[in-house]
């Protein structure tokens, strides 16, 4: 239910319907390629819904004029500041077109009514198209936004690009690991699996605060190495606040996702095949490579899926330990939830996500199963 | 695992890299954990190991217990220091992660076990689609779960009320408790089902006489899940909790983005120990309810 109803507000623009309806219906009815103003009717019924429409709802229509085309907000603040005069003296206006562009000069400037155009439907797809930093031009094409606006594909990228980097370096790490649990005793192996199942089981604060601790200027990373004498003590690395602090951070809280899937795979592989290949001439490299490597396939693209998936939506940890260059695109959405409440863009990019994620989530049902999740 | 003793010294050499090379990765896996606790007993405001810790024999001035201190909400003059202010929001937090956590646990733990009974009946209709809604919460990034519920519980006038919060929990650790206990059910014998009720025990009856009892370490360890997934979530209480429904991780959150405070890594010391106690029970569960069911010991 509330995924239904982020996906309906994503596409969403009936509010400023409710506060403009005779407006918009009237300026459905122009032709645009007769007259370069529209007629008098379309000023006639802005000027009374101004003059007569509720405050608030007013208010919130205007926030979302002004996603489209910034200057909205202002234009129609002056605008109905004048209405207001005019009603309580009682003066209506004999030409309502005049009368709004003399109380501001823009009525006259055609751009805004073109983008008045976006708004005039029940759903919108322009939140989606901001999401990629796209917007619409007057006649309503889709264009990029000017250069120094495009926000969102990079974040998009950076995104997929550390969700790619963690996974591989999560694969890296897990692989032996794994391997070495699955081949040793069972009394070492349940001992050493603390190792990966305390992480997993403390606080994702937690461990995000002790990546900070671990990376920061003063911290304890920098510490040794400066003891050790491998960096001066002015040539402290700046590891965390930025992308590297990312990566190193959703690493480690993202590894035993990878290791448990492997791990309960390479568990059941007989070591005799390992044997096999060895007895029938093979080197220990090759018989690695063609024996074994293909037989954890499944365990390597499970865990692949589940860190990649867990990546592309992290929030927490690039959050605070990235910095200013470090965020991913669930910064902007908790963005736009929380401080501009631009909730059409907000939903908008949660869909996309979304998507990605469903996309990735059918191939994961695919390949492993959704049932075959374990925890521990 | 060992060597055989015909391994060439190349091979030797590649077993004993990989060994070191599995160790740097467990030390990358605890040690941040493990780093943070010596510093939570440090004098200094600052999150670093001073000098004094370093130091050998070991200096009693540099360590001390004053952050513990403020973080139970004692205000005398030698806890609270410039940058650290006192306050009672950590303590008001576990009361409220607590109270939380716990009612969102028995709400999920009942659902989730029904939920998990019904799914491995064998002749279930829609079994697959029923299981991959259930456990969505899980994969769908809670930055998502997040967005949508706080739009939808802001139709509703939820959003910045207990039960919001205990709502969005519920829907959340679901899916752990019906993971668990459905992998309990697996090798439940369904004939007892029908014996108990040849013998004229009712439903209601036979599930708490017959099959609760069996199941039970599952129901715990899902529980547990819940519990920890409630206890720990953030991104949810910071969009829907408002002041009244502070909790550890979001005064943690705000403890870290704010004011860098050693008080954040005595709670994160606290929390550490409520891990390591939470994770012995599980595994202590799962060997039981292994043993109950009659599967070998892995």
């Amino acid at each position: 239910m509330p995924i239904g109803d982020m996906l309906f507000r994503s596409v969403d623009d009936s509010q400023i319907n409710s506060v403009f309806p005779n407006t918009f219906n009237e300026y459905k009815k122009w032709d645009k390629e007769k007259d370069e103003l529209p007629p008098e009717e379309v000023y006639k019924a802005l000027f009374e819904e101004l003059a007569y429409g509720e405050k608030i709802q007013i208010g919130r229509a205007l926030t979302r004029m002004n996603y489209s085309k910034s200057g909205w907000k202002s234009l129609i603040k002056t605008t109905s500041r004048e209405i207001k005069k005019a009603v309580k003296k009682d003066e209506l206006p004999n030409n309502y077109k005049d009368f709004l562009i003399t109380a501001n000069e823009k009525w006259a400037d055609p751009t805004f009514w073109y983008a008045m155009g976006q708004m005039v439907n029940d759903t919108t797809p322009i939140y989606y198209w901001n999401a990629l930093d796209r917007t619409y031009d007057q006649d309503q094409n889709v264009i990029m936004q000017d250069e120094n606006r495009r926000i969102y594909i990079k974040t998009w990228i950076k995104t997929l690009k550390i969700s790619v980097y963690v996974t591989i370096f999560c694969l890296i790490l897990g692989f032996p690991v794994a391997h070495l649990l699955a081949n040793l005793p069972l009394r070492y192996s349940n001992l050493l699996m603390i190792f990966v199942l305390l992480p997993f089981w403390t606080s994702l604060l937690v461990r995000t605060t002790a990546w900070i601790v671990m990376l920061q200027q003063n911290g304890v990373i920098n510490g040794i190495l400066v003891w050790l004498g491998i960096l001066n003590d002015d040539g402290r690395l700046q590891l965390v606040y930025n992308e590297t602090g990312t990566l190193i951070a959703m690493t480690q809280i993202l590894l035993p996702f990878m290791i448990l899937p492997l791990y309960s795979v390479m568990r059941v592989i007989p070591k005799s095949h390992m044997r096999a290949a060895q007895n029938l001439g093979a080197k220990p490299a090759a018989a690695f490579w063609r024996v074994y490597l293909p037989q954890t396939i499944p365990g390597m693209s499970a865990g692949g899926l589940l860190v990649f998936v867990l990546a592309i939506g992290y929030f927490i940890t690039p959050e605070l330990v990235g910095g200013k260059d470090g965020k991913l695109i669930g910064h902007w959405i908790a963005y736009h939830l929380k401080t501009t409440l631009n909730w059409g863009l907000c939903a908008a990019l949660g869909a996309i996500l979304l998507g990605v994620m469903l996309i990735f989530y059918w191939l994961y049902n695919k390949i492993v199963g959704i049932d075959n999740i374990k925890l521990g | 695992m060992a060597l055989p003793s015909y391994a060439t010294p190349v091979q030797r050499t590649y077993y004993y890299a990989y060994l070191f090379f599995c160790a740097v990765v467990f030390f990358f896996l605890i040690a941040p954990l493990f780093a943070i606790i010596p510093i939570s007993f440090s004098v200094s405001p600052f999150m670093v190991f001073t000098e004094g810790m370093l130091s050998w024999p070991p200096d009693p001035e540099a360590w001390s217990l004053r952050w513990y201190k403020n973080m139970i909400g004692d205000c005398s003059a030698d806890v609270v220091s410039s940058t650290v202010p006192c306050s009672t929001k950590w303590m008001k937090g576990t009361v409220n992660s607590f109270y939380i956590g716990s009612i969102a646990t028995v709400i999920a733990t009942a659902l989730g076990t029904l939920a998990a009974l019904g799914l491995s009946r064998p002749h279930m209709p829609y079994k697959g689609l029923i299981m991959a809604i259930l456990i969505s919460p899980m994969i769908v990034p809670l930055i998502i779960t997040a967005a949508g519920m706080f739009f939808f519980y802001a139709r509703i006038n939820l959003v910045y009320t207990f039960t919001g919060v205990i709502l969005a929990h519920v829907a959340l650790a679901t899916p752990f408790v019906v993971i668990t206990v459905t992998a309990t059910l697996v090798g439940f014998d369904m004939n007892m089902v029908k014996a108990a009720q040849s013998l004229g025990a009712k439903p209601i009856r036979t599930f708490f006489k017959v099959i609760m009892p069996l199941i039970l370490p599952g129901i715990i360890s899902g529980a547990l899940f819940a519990f920890i997934t409630s206890f720990d979530e953030v991104v949810i209480v910071m969009f829907m909790a408002s002041i009244d429904q502070l909790t550890i991780p979001k005064q943690m959150w705000a403890g870290i983005r704010q004011e860098i405070s050693p008080v954040i890594l005595c709670m994160a010391t606290c929390l550490v120990l409520l891990s390591i106690f939470l994770l012995t029970t599980v595994e202590l569960l799962r060997r039981r309810s292994e043993k109950l069911r009659g599967i070998k010991a892995r």
